[in-house]
This record gives C-alpha cells, sequence and structure tokens, in this order.
C-alpha cells in the first residue's frame, strides 16, 4: 500500500524515475487516442442511439416487465458464479503461483482454455451433457430435472466462460510478488489462515479486485453461451444480452441500446466500488505501516 | 508430483480442489467435444477438418487474432503504464470504461463497430476517402478482435505495475542507467510475464469470438468467415458431429499455443529467478 | 473482509432467489410457442387474441409464453429439450429435423392440419431505395453488372434460402429448367452480394442502417415490417414477376404436449391460427391469409404475383437442403469457384 501511494504521488514531478514531461505527455495522447477510436466511440454510438428517442423513451425501454425479469435472471447469474469462480480463482492461483509441481503449465493451459472456445461451443457442451438427446438427458427428463433451457444450464454456461478470470489475473501477481513474505509468516507461527489474511490477501488485492470485476462484466454480457443453452423463453430465461437481441430484432433500436447502455454503466459502477475500496485501503494505511516496513526487508526476486 | 519441497501450506487441498473444480466445470463438458467427434469416421473427420472453406476460416481466424492481441499487446502495455504511473483529467474515467468490452453484450459491440466503420460511419466515411475498407473487410475482424480483447492486457499488466517496486529503478537510476535502460533492463523484464499472460488471453479470447464478427465481417464464404461461424453453419445442418470436429481442432491448436505462451514464460520466470 | 464479502453476497443471492421464485409461484396453465425470428409481431398479437377467446371459451386463464430466434437454432433447442407445447416455424425442413432427430412429433404431421400445415404464407420481395432509383422491376436486374443485392447467408439463415430458391426457380422458369442456366443465374446474382448476415434482420439492417446495396431481398411481412418501422419515405416495395411461395409450417410437439397433459390446449391453438379472426390477425401482420373471405378483404394489400412452391419446383424440402445448401452442395461451390 505505502508503495503504491508513493507513486501515485510521486508522479509527473520531475525526478530520477519518471520520464521527461514531453514523452508523457506524447505517451498519455497515444493512449487516450487508442482508448477513444476504439472504446469511446462505440460507447457514444451505444448512448447515442440509446437516448436518440430521449429520456423517457429510455426510462420507458428499461422498465418493461421483460426487461425487467431479464436483469434480474442476469444478477442472479452473477451473483452465483462470480463467487464461485472466485474462490477457484484464488485456490488454483495459490497452487500454481506457490508450488512448483509436475503438469503445472498443462493445468495453467486448460485453466486459459474456455477463453479459447468458441461460445456457441460453450453453450453446445452442455446441450451435449444435459440436452435431451444428450449424456444425461433422457436421465434428467425421467425426473423432470430440467438444466438446458433453463435457468441452470445458463448459470453453468456462464461458470464456465467465466472461470478463468480470477485465476488468471492473481497468477501474475502471485508470481511477481514471490514466497518469501508468506514463508516468514510461516516461519514466525502464523497458521495458514493467518498467514492467508495477514499477508498474501493485502498483497493480492488489486489484483483480486480486477479479476472480480472483468470476471462480473463478463458474466453479465456473455451473449454466445448462454444463447445456445437459454431457449429463449420471453421473461424467463433471457438474459440482458439476450434482451438486448430481442429488442434489437424487433426493430426497436433505442430499446436495445438502452438496455445495453445498462451493462456500459456497470462500469461506472465497478469504478465507484474500487474507489471505494481505494479510499478504505487509504484509511487503514496507518495500521499497514508496520507489515510494509516488514515487507521492506524482505530482497525480492528481482 | 510436488518437485520441490515448500514450507508453504495448503498444496494437497487446493490441488484437489482446482482438479475437482476444473473437471466438473471444463473436462467433462468438453470430453463431450471429444465423445461427439468420435462418433465420426477418421475419413469424414479429416474432409470436414480440412474443407478448402474451413481451411480459409482458421487462416482468417488465427491471423486476425494474432493481428488483435498484437495490437492489445502494444496498446495496453502502454495504457496500462500510462494509468499506472501518470495523472491526467479523465484517467479515472478511462480506468472505469476498459472493462467495458466485456461487459457490453458481443453483438452490441458488432453493432456499433460496423455502425463506426461501414461507409456512411464517423470513421469509416474518411477511412474509405484514403482507400482504407473496413466493415465486411479482413480488416473489420481485426478491429472487432481488438475491441473484444482490449481489457487483457491492461487488467493483467496493472496490478503487477501497481505493486512494483520503485526502489529499483531508483537504484538502477543511481547507477546512472537511463529511463530508457530502467525500462527495458528493469522494468519490463518485471511485466513480461503478465504481458504475455494478457497476450495469451487476448488471443485465445479472440479466437473464439463470434458474436462481434459476424456483423462487421461480412461473412462472405473463402474471405471473411471466421472459424466460429463455420461451427454455427454446421449446427444449422444439423450436423453436431460437424460442429464438433471443428471445434476439436481448434481447441487443440489453441491449446497447443496456449501451451507455448505458458511454457516460455515460465522459462522467463525462471531464467528471471535465477540472476 | 473475506466474511463481509461472503456475507455480502449471501445477501445478493438470497434475495435475487426470493425475488425468481416469488415471481414462479402459483403459476396459471401455459404453453410454450417456439418460433422463429419474423413472427414476434404476429405471435404478439395472436396470443392476447387466443388468450381471451380461451378465457370466454373455457373460463380457464392460459399464458402463452414465446421463444424467438433463427428459426435452425429454434429447432435444435426444441431436439435437446426445450420443451415447446407449439413449433411454428420458417420451414418445413427445420420440423422435418425434429422428427428425425428426436422422435418427437410423428412423421405424418404435415398431413394433420389444413394448407400443409402451413395457415399463412409469404413470398419473396424486394426492397429499394425510395423512387427506385436503380430501376430495379424484377429478378433478372439484380444480376445486371453494378447493382448491389443484399441477403443472409443461406447457411445461417433459413429465410435467406427462400431468396437463393425464388432466384433459381425464377432462372428455371424463364431457361425452360435448365438447371446449368439457373446456377450461373444465382452465381451472378452472388457476385452482387457484398455482405452475407448471418440472419434477415441483420441484413435488413445493413440495408437500412448503412446504407449498403440497392436492393434487399426478403419476405414479404419483413418488408412491409421494414417500411412502417423504418421510413415509409426512404423505401419501396417491388414485387418481382414471379417468386416462390413460403409456406411456414405449424405443428403440436405430441411428446410435449402428452407430458404436460396440454395436446388440448395446443391443438386448439393451432386451429384458432385457421379461423377468421387468427387470419384477420394474420393478414394484419402482413402474412398472406389462407382463408379466402379474408384474403379478398386484403387484397389491395398484397400484390398479385405468380407464385411457384417448393415442392413443385425442388421437390421438397429435403431435396433442395441437401443439393443447395449443405455443405459441398451448390452454393458452397458458388462460392469456391471464385
Amino acid at each position: 500500500m505505502k508503495r503504491f501511494r508513493g507513486i501515485r504521488k510521486g508522479q509527473n514531478e520531475g525526478s530520477i524515475i519518471t520520464e521527461p514531461i514531453w514523452l508523457q505527455r506524447m505517451l498519455i495522447g497515444v493512449a487516450v487516442g487508442f482508448v477513444i477510436v476504439f472504446l469511446i466511440a462505440p460507447l457514444l454510438i451505444v448512448f447515442g442511439q440509446a437516448l436518440a428517442k430521449g429520456w423517457d423513451a429510455y426510462w420507458e425501454a428499461i422498465r418493461e416487465p421483460d426487461t425487467f425479469k431479464a436483469i434480474q435472471l442476469t444478477l442472479l447469474t452473477a451473483a452465483i458464479s462470480v463467487p464461485l469462480n472466485l474462490i477457484f480463482g484464488v485456490v488454483a492461483a495459490w497452487l500454481i503461483a506457490k508450488f512448483d509441481f509436475w503438469g503445472k503449465n498443462f493445468l495453467l493451459t486448460l485453466i486459459d482454455l474456455p477463453f479459447a472456445i468458441s461460445p456457441i461451443i460453450s453453450g453446445l457442451i452442455f446441450v451435449l451433457l444435459f440436452g435431451l438427446q444428450g449424456l444425461l438427458g433422457p436421465w434428467l427428463s425421467q425426473y423432470n430435472i430440467k438444466i438446458v433451457f433453463a435457468v441452470p444450464g445458463i448459470i453453468l454456461a456462464t461458470i464456465f466462460v467465466t472461470f478463468p478470470f480470477v485465476a488468471r489475473e492473481l497468477i501474475p501477481v502471485m508470481q511477481s510478488l514471490g514466497n518469501e513474505e508468506e514463508e516468514a509468516a510461516i516461519v514466525l507461527g502464523a497458521n495458514g489462515w493467518q498467514m492467508f489474511f495477514k499477508v498474501t490477501l493485502p498483497n493480492i488485492k488489486w489484483g483480486l479486485l480486477y479479476g472480480v470485476i472483468l470476471c462480473n462484466a463478463r458474466a453479465m454480457g456473455e451473449f454466445g453461451a448462454v444463447s445456445v443453452v437459454s431457449g429463449h423463453i420471453r421473461g424467463q430465461t433471457n438474459t440482458i444480452p439476450l434482451q438486448v437481441e430481442i429488442l434489437y430484432n424487433e426493430y426497436n433500436f433505442t430499446a436495445a441500446f438502452a438496455v445495453a447502455s445498462l451493462l456500459a454503466l456497470l462500469a461506472l459502477i465497478t469504478l465507484i466500488v474500487k474507489h471505494v475500496v481505494e479510499w478504505k485501503s487509504g484509511r487503514h494505511h496507518s495500521n499497514s505501516v508496520q507489515i510494509n516496513r516488514f515487507k521492506e526487508g524482505i530482497s525480492h526476486e528481482y | 508430483m510436488r518437485k520441490t519441497q515448500s514450507i508453504l501450506p495448503g498444496f494437497g487441498p487446493a490441488l484437489g480442489y482446482t482438479l475437482t473444480y476444473i473437471s466438473l466445470v471444463l473436462l467433462i463438458p468438453l470430453a463431450m467435444v471429444f465423445l461427439k467427434t468420435l462418433t465420426m469416421s477418421w475419413e469424414t473427420f479429416w474432409r470436414t477438418v480440412t474443407d478448402p472453406r474451413v481451411l480459409a476460416s482458421y487462416r482468417l481466424s488465427f491471423l486476425a487474432s494474432f493481428l488483435g492481441a498484437s495490437i492489445n499487446g502494444i496498446f495496453g502495455l502502454l495504457l496500462a503504464w500510462v494509468l499506472v504511473r501518470y495523472r491526467f483529467p479523465g484517467q479515472r474515467i478511462i480506468d472505469a470504461l476498459l472493462d467495458l468490452p466485456f461487459a457490453m453484450p458481443t453483438a452490441v459491440a458488432g453493432i456499433a463497430l460496423t455502425t463506426l466503420y461501414s461507409t456512411n460511419g464517423w470513421f469509416g466515411r474518411y477511412l474509405e476517402n484514403i482507400g482504407i475498407k473496413v466493415a465486411y473487410t479482413p480488416l473489420g475482424v481485426v478491429v472487432a478482435l481488438t475491441f473484444i480483447g482490449l481489457p487483457f492486457v491492461v487488467r493483467t499488466i496493472q496490478p503487477v505495475l501497481q505493486d512494483l517496486d520503485k526502489e529499483y529503478e531508483e537504484a538502477a537510476a543511481s547507477l546512472g542507467a537511463s529511463r530508457w535502460q530502467t525500462f527495458s533492463r528493469v522494468i519490463f523484464p518485471a511485466l513480461v510475464p503478465s504481458w504475455l499472460t494478457g497476450f495469451a488471453l487476448a488471443f485465445a479470447r479472440a479466437l473464439g469470438e463470434y458474436g462481434s464478427v459476424v456483423f462487421i465481417s461480412g461473412n462472405m464464404p473463402m474471405r471473411t468467415e471466421i472459424t466460429p461461424l463455420l461451427i454455427r453453419t454446421k449446427l444449422e445442418q444439423f450436423d453436431y458431429t460437424g460442429a464438433t470436429a471443428i471445434a476439436l481442432v481448434m481447441m487443440i491448436i489453441s491449446f497447443i499455443l496456449l501451451l507455448i505462451i505458458n511454457l516460455l514464460q515460465n522459462w522467463n520466470r525462471r531464467r528471471m529467478a535465477s540472476h | 473482509m473475506k466474511r463481509k464479502i461472503g456475507l455480502l453476497f449471501a445477501l445478493i443471492l438470497v434475495l435475487t432467489l426470493g425475488l425468481v421464485s416469488v415471481s414462479a409461484a402459483d403459476r396459471p396453465i401455459t404453453l410454450l410457442n417456439v418460433s422463429y425470428d419474423p413472427t414476434r409481431e404476429l405471435y404478439q398479437d395472436y396470443n392476447a387474441a387466443f388468450v381471451k377467446y380461451w378465457k370466454a371459451k373455457t373460463g380457464q386463464t392460459v399464458t402463452i409464453q414465446q421463444s424467438h430466434g433463427g428459426s435452425g437454432s429454434q429447432a435444435r433447442a426444441v431436439i435437446d429439450g426445450l420443451e415447446a407445447d407449439v413449433v411454428t416455424l420458417a420451414l418445413a425442413y427445420d420440423i422435418d429435423a425434429i422428427v428425425e432427430k428426436a422422435k418427437l412429433i410423428p412423421a405424418q404431421w404435415q398431413k394433420r392440419l389444413p394448407d400443409n400445415s402451413a395457415p399463412y404464407t409469404s413470398t419473396i420481395v424486394f426492397l429499394v431505395r425510395k423512387g427506385n432509383p436503380k430501376n430495379i422491376k424484377d429478378w433478372d436486374d439484380l444480376v445486371k453488372p453494378g447493382i448491389t443485392v443484399i441477403t443472409p447467408n443461406p447457411k445461417t439463415s433459413g429465410g435467406a434460402r427462400w431468396n437463393y430458391l425464388a432466384a433459381w426457380g425464377y432462372a428455371l422458369k424463364k431457361n425452360g429448367n435448365n438447371q446449368q442456366k439457373a446456377q450461373e443465374f444465382v452465381t451472378k446474382l452472388f457476385k452482387n452480394v457484398p455482405v452475407l448476415d448471418s440472419g434477415a434482420r441483420g441484413s435488413t439492417n445493413t440495408f437500412v442502417q448503412r446504407g449498403i446495396g440497392d436492393v434487399l431481398l426478403a419476405w414479404e411481412n419483413e418488408a412491409f415490417l421494414a417500411l412502417n418501422e423504418l421510413g415509409k419515405d426512404k423505401f419501396e416495395i417491388i414485387v418481382p414477376s414471379i417468386s416462390i411461395l413460403a409456406e411456414p409450417p405449424v405443428t403440436i410437439v405430441d411428446k410435449v404436449v402428452d407430458k404436460r397433459g396440454t395436446r388440448k390446449l395446443a391443438e386448439e391453438y393451432l386451429k384458432y391460427l385457421y379461423s377468421r379472426e387468427g387470419q384477420e390477425i394474420v393478414a394484419r401482420n402482413y402474412y398472406r391469409p389462407r382463408l379466402k373471405s379474408v384474403a379478398e378483404k386484403y387484397e389491395t394489400q398484397f400484390p398479385k404475383v405468380k407464385l411457384f412452391t417448393i415442392d413443385e419446383v425442388f421437390g421438397g424440402w429435403q431435396k433442395a437442403q441437401t443439393i443447395h445448401f449443405n455443405d459441398g452442395g451448390i452454393f458452397d461451390k458458388i462460392y469456391q469457384a471464385k
């Protein structure tokens, strides 16, 4: 934390470890230009379309009952899949970053794999598994258990699509931190949980936060895989992205983009969450000075 | 299984939990792709996955994904650097917006990008004047894939850069290293693992992407058809095995590519550690 | 900190589950109609009318649930276990697939209801820009150099298959049933296609929103809808001299209705489509009605056009699909020869 604060405070000041002002400006210029072209312009299109008929139409579109149901379902899906993947992410990152074992790279690559699989296939595998013509389908149908074309299928597909995020975000962070601090804690007599909560968690919290934010964004925004397993029943198995598609296909562009912009607003909410976390960690700063001192005494990998 | 003894706790439970979770969430469902493909004869399989149209789609998918991931590799590093190290107006907003490509349903992204880059769009109209066509060309595919992979590189580098000790930079500088030397010898090597991770993830995600690409690519056979679209056309003919066969090939190739990147990264980390 | 986060998640979970389960409680009798994309407006109107009719007739309150999507993917969902009481799809081929792959419907389904189980029909027309600047009158104008034609991809869109077959049928009639000539004609036509969207509405948007193309090949009802929703002052409909008779079929899904005990309701739901009121709703949504009296009433709405059926020209959907659209079929050859 202290290190982090230090960087923020020391910025833009002439010192031996920053770049000349002209270079800073140029780099900022290029980065901002890139963001404008690739992010802000598409976003403006979305909000422009969403508000094309004014705020009333926007509000009307969002209040529509089917849309409301879609928001509910999306929240439910994220509320289940994100925590599951969060726990998995922390455990898997701990395993991969802290230990050396046979087949580690293989395991790591397996975790990456869902990213590379086409969303259609990510949905299809659950249909092949739980669908009526699938492996378990006939058995499930006997007991009248519905998985695909119902809410459980949507949640499963979402878990599949988003499960690498937290782990993938944490692994490089944990690796770059090294094992020394945790080892010191153990040597000093901490038990596993104490070590994790007192040493590991404070160190990885930024990575963890980014991981959860990304995982959540993707869980709410996933379209392809969910589309295959949803069944598209209006007001029942449509998530926000599917609802957007429906509205768009009804030539209801304003409503479609209005609902889509809800997901963009999500980014703003995560901004606030991040602020709060940052602010809180700043407030607890004095408590962590001691830990930081302790940390600084330990040499790092680099 | 464990190579070196570590005094850190939790290896056993962590391994057990990870393997169980991966098996349940990933391996069992993915096994369905294998099982389904196994019902095909070898010749049919080979004919399906080496059809000229399918081959053309691999070429486009891999090339466009690689280009998209490379653009993200360069600009993602720059963005992460600028966001962590500098202060400028609008910084926090940009930081917040970076996750947008994930949160935005891919179809919406595709529609918005097509609106921008088609002949009557904000960008398309000027690009057309200088002879560059983006929408409905392979270039459009690259644009879409750059968009959807954008958060990966930034978000993997950001936390590492934030936690990076400045002491080493200070030490390097006081020993007379120029700023560029400090960056390339001290900072960048520390970022390489996360940078490569980000690149690999952006690349992987681009390979599978479907929703945004179909709007901007134009889907012309042999020219702008991506592999996931061909999977979809197989399904449209109720040819499940054909679809899983192509998916299997994509999966194996991406797995190998990702494995190589991960091995490279591991190798690099060891090299760094031994220095 | 960890515990607090856990608590928070648990709270969110309980809240959302609560909301969902409350809305799931005491549901009336439901019927699920799995349909394709361009019928949204039609069934929205029709369902409301049917619910009223059924209430008046039996006193029962029914809720009709709707699902829309690409015809092929909707058929796949039913095959894989989406419990549709009735399916109302774009082509008989997709229902045949349900018969063949999942055996949920008997093979003779198309004979169960009048008119090949298609209570409404449509055809393929041209949507052009206002004033018809390129002077497009008939199919022949589409293959002229310099004309750009917008149609979705026949590999992924059912509607696009109708477009393709309509063009093929026209060329056959014109050239005395010469298949070679027909293939040349369709090849030339597709040379004028700059974008193949994955679905019908994607194409409409390419044509309307992006301003690409001189002519859009579309379902008649889609063309009308586009005209009404997106601007009568910007586009007009051109009806070719001859086109295909599109018969979107409907049927109950026997295995599902027997399991759920909704057979009676499902049968009535489809039968009511053929009634006077049902046909009126059909016509108001720009589908061509079967009932003579309604057809006469809406005569002015639907231009006269010579129509051929897929059975007489192509020998049915199964054959057309295999020869033209399956992998290695003629559509693939058109593009691979390039």
